[in-house]
């Protein structure tokens, strides 16, 4: 018998409608009524839309390096230019595409359906972020109007307060692009909190939620450090308050201190959510429950609390302490055992799945791959000895590159690919999706293997000119980043095909088992006709789908209404 | 205020996506709670800067500060305190249904945000006056530590941002008086109100922080 705080919940199974006519793309018209949505699935296209475009900017930027380095004198441009390119190519790419990436856009989308909400907690709030962020865009665009900022996206003082080009434009943009970051954080925390439904409790969230949230709370506790930290750079540069400059009696190391603090946590904001989509692909196309759930899932807030511990593996040779160096690349090994604790895990999944090589699976494994390499040298140069040796060498660049592009950039190929039928309602060519996917990762190895031979044999970072004998394997680089480049122009050629001509998408095209495939394709304005009821956890491939398809009954309803009791919200 | 008029003009404030009442009050209020949590954290690079300087330089604060005049910032720390009481009590009677009282006790608040903000220019003009300024324009000779002019940087950084946040805050309970005024909030709805002043006291509680570690050093 239920005491009387508790309340009875009729539930039943509702289906879904294979052929909506109401859909969130149709519900309402006009480039207003995108621009000024508070829905966070068009928010998440908009933001996928803008990422998008930096990607492609910061691309175009990358292969405009690789192009110069094609011979060890000057090629194309000179060497001041240079530096403002591979300024800009970091600068947008960190700030504008991969800390907005996966969050921002597929985060967006997704998070509330995962959770069976209608909308994050602040809607409004999330339109503002976006806001935010293209006002913060608009700003880096003033900046590189106004003098291209040549000092590394690291802004390292004393160069950075003496230079002659615009760096207090830019760091007010990476300011105000940080406020947009916190402000998706805080909406993730909350709606996470707050919003989700009925059963759906922290042991059933799908692990892309779990890594979210680990996300978000490195991107609330990290990114107000930044905001000073450009804040105070800004100030040196328009008043010489003389806390970063040493010709003032500043002290430049406490720059490194301040900027590191955040941009190491960072490199999180950027890997996690990454995490978090392989996980949703490894078990959906193994067809089999997540090996070790909880490990995965708690790995994830282990990264982001390790995380802020290690910033000073980036300052070894900077002139901090010897104790330091020696505490901080001791912890700096720690951040394997999380990772390692994941990679364990997803290969467990897939032990006796059955395992579907679909698109997205093929980026799964490629990020397995790639991803692996990127981590094992940075355990490599996390080593104080080697790294003194590797510092601001190729290697370097090579070890991010395996990480950044082969983690996030690949796993969100991944995601993209996953979720597109959800998204658009189409699906793409499956055919050319594989064999895109085998072109951009045989061309990333080309690219950026070399550079770990280069950087190991002592070609330094950011340089604009080389000595001759490291011409053949730079030339073999730029040529593989041309063929990453065309690896994307086929993406987006069959990407748009589909969206155009593409094939109607089922609902559930997959057979995953979490709450975004329990809707239509595309989903319709409020993503659930009524408030789903969770009994089962998102990777349970072994149950029918009938049973995930539960919602609250209204009165009345149809005569198999199931009646569970519930403790109040 | 009768009891129906309340209870609908309650429902319009639910916005579409929520279950009940309760689940947005609790969901604005943990959002403001994050936001605070940011704010501590942006302070807090400042706070590391001041330890870090202080520690380096122990004789530099010592000296530095007796620049500072204790019975202005004393006075400013008493105005700040009674600011958050009004707040404090605004939150209180905007629950009761006192409309009128809450809007009085916002127009004190910002009266008394007001005086903070005077003194403070003050305070800021005697000492641009003898040519204290923050970092290279700095010209004061009456203090013999060469790195005098970086206490004054510091000085000017943290007061300087809580001043900015004194600013919005005044405007943040100015648009409360505002919805007060059209009747938007009210014991039924108070979620706005209640998230200021939280915002009033973080205020607050740096300046609390921000005397002693300035004014007070012996």
């Amino acid at each position: 018998m239920a005491d009387s705080s508790q309340k009875t919940l009729r539930i039943r199974e509702f289906p879904i409608d294979e052929n909506p006519g109401h859909t969130y793309l149709n519900h309402e018209k006009g480039i207003l009524s995108w621009l000024f949505t508070v829905d966070h699935k068009r928010i998440g296209l908009l933001y996928l839309g803008s990422v998008i475009l930096f990607f492609f900017v910061g691309g175009m930027l990358a292969l405009l390096l690789r192009t110069e380095l094609l011979t060890p004198a000057q090629s194309i441009v000179d060497a001041d230019t240079y530096n403002q390119i591979f300024t800009l190519h970091g600068a947008i790419m960190i700030f504008l595409f991969i800390i907005p990436s996966i969050p921002a856009a597929l985060g967006n989308f997704f998070l509330p359906m995962m959770i069976g909400a209608k909308d994050v907690a602040f809607p409004r709030l999330n339109l503002a972020s976006w806001w935010i962020y293209i006002f913060g865009a608009l700003f880096a665009l003033y900046s590189i109007i106004t003098g291209a900022v040549d000092t590394g996206w690291t802004f390292y003082t004393p160069y950075s307060t003496q230079t002659g080009t615009s760096v207090v434009s830019m760091t007010l943009a990476v300011f105000i692009l940080g406020f947009s970051s916190i402000l998706t954080g805080l909406n993730f925390i909350v709606t996470l909190h707050k919003l989700r439904s009925p059963g759906l409790s922290w042991s059933k969230m799908p692990l892309f939620l779990w890594s979210l949230y680990a996300t978000a709370v490195i991107q609330i506790l990290a990114t107000p450090i930044l905001a000073i930290t450009v804040l105070l750079l800004a100030m040196e540069r328009i008043l010489g308050i003389g806390i970063f400059d040493p010709s003032l009696g500043g002290d430049p190391v406490l720059f490194q201190h301040f900027f590191w603090f955040y941009s190491h946590p960072a490199v999180y904001i950027m890997i996690v959510p990454a995490f978090g989509i392989i996980s949703e692909l490894i078990s959906t196309y193994s067809r089999k429950t997540i090996f070790g759930y909880w490990a995965i899932a708690l790995s994830s807030l282990a990264i982001a609390f390790i995380g802020f511990l290690v910033w000073g593996h980036h300052m070894f040779v900077s002139g901090q302490s010897e104790l330091s160096s020696v505490v901080f690349s001791f912890l700096t090994f720690f951040v394997g055992v999380p990772t390692g604790i994941k990679i364990f895990n997803w290969v467990a999944t897939m032990y006796k799945g059955s395992i579907d090589l679909k698109t997205p699976m093929l980026y799964a494994l490629a990020f397995l791959f790639l991803f692996t390499i990127g981590g094992l040298t940075g355990i490599m140069i996390g080593a104080l000895s080697i790294n003194v040796h590797l510092h601001d060498t190729y290697y370097i660049v090579a070890h991010f590159h395996y990480v950044m592009m082969g983690g996030t950039v690949i796993a969100m190929l991944g995601g993209l690919h996953h979720w597109w039928p959800k998204m658009t309602g189409k699906m793409y060519n499956e055919f050319w999706g594989r064999i895109t996917c085998g072109v951009i990762f045989l061309s990333f190895n080309m690219t950026f293997l070399p550079q770990f031979i280069m950087g190991s044999q002592g070609m330094p970072r950011r340089y604009f000119n080389y000595v001759d004998q490291f011409q053949g394997l730079h030339q073999f680089s730029t040529i593989g980043s041309y063929l990453l480049g065309v690896g994307f122009v086929m993406m987006a050629v069959y990407l748009l095909w589909s969206l155009f001509k593409g094939p109607k998408a089922p609902s559930n095209p997959w057979k995953a088992r979490s709450l975004e495939w329990m809707t239509s394709s595309p989903p319709t304005h409020h993503n659930f006709e009524y408030t789903p009821v969770i009994l089962h956890g998102p990777y349970d491939h072994h149950k029918p789908m009938k049973e995930f398809r539960m919602g609250v009954a209204e009165e009345s309803e149809s005569p198999d209404v199931i009646e569970i009791d519930k403790d109040p919200a | 205020m009768a009891n129906q008029s309340v209870a609908t003009e309650k429902k319009s404030h639910l916005q579409h996506h929520f279950v009940d009442e309760d689940q947005q009050f609790e969901s604005s209020k943990m959002g403001m709670w994050i936001f605070l949590v940011t704010e501590v954290l942006m302070f807090g690079g400042l706070f590391v800067a001041y330890i870090i300087y202080r520690a380096w330089h122990p004789d530099l604060f010592y000296e530095a500060a007796q620049e500072l005049d204790v019975a202005l910032g004393a006075t400013n720390t008493v105005v700040l305190i009674a600011s958050s009481l009004t707040i404090a009590l605004a939150i209180r009677a905007v629950q009761l249904d006192k409309i009128k009282a809450a809007i009085n006790y916002m127009a004190a608040t910002i009266l008394l945000a007001g005086t903070f903000m005077v003194i403070k220019y003050f305070e800021y003009m005697d000492k641009f006056g003898k040519g204290i300024y923050p970092g290279e324009s700095y010209t004061y000779d009456g203090l013999e530590h060469e790195m005098a002019a970086n206490f004054f940087s510091i000085y000017y950084m943290m007061t300087g941002l809580h001043g900015i946040h004194v600013v919005i805050g005044m405007v943040l309970i100015g648009w409360m008086i505002i919805k007060a005024k059209k009747g938007l909030v009210h014991s039924g709805y108070y979620t706005p109100v209640e998230n200021t002043g939280l915002f009033w006291h973080l205020v607050d509680i740096i300046w609390i922080f921000l005397f002693p570690l300035l004014y007070l050093i012996d």
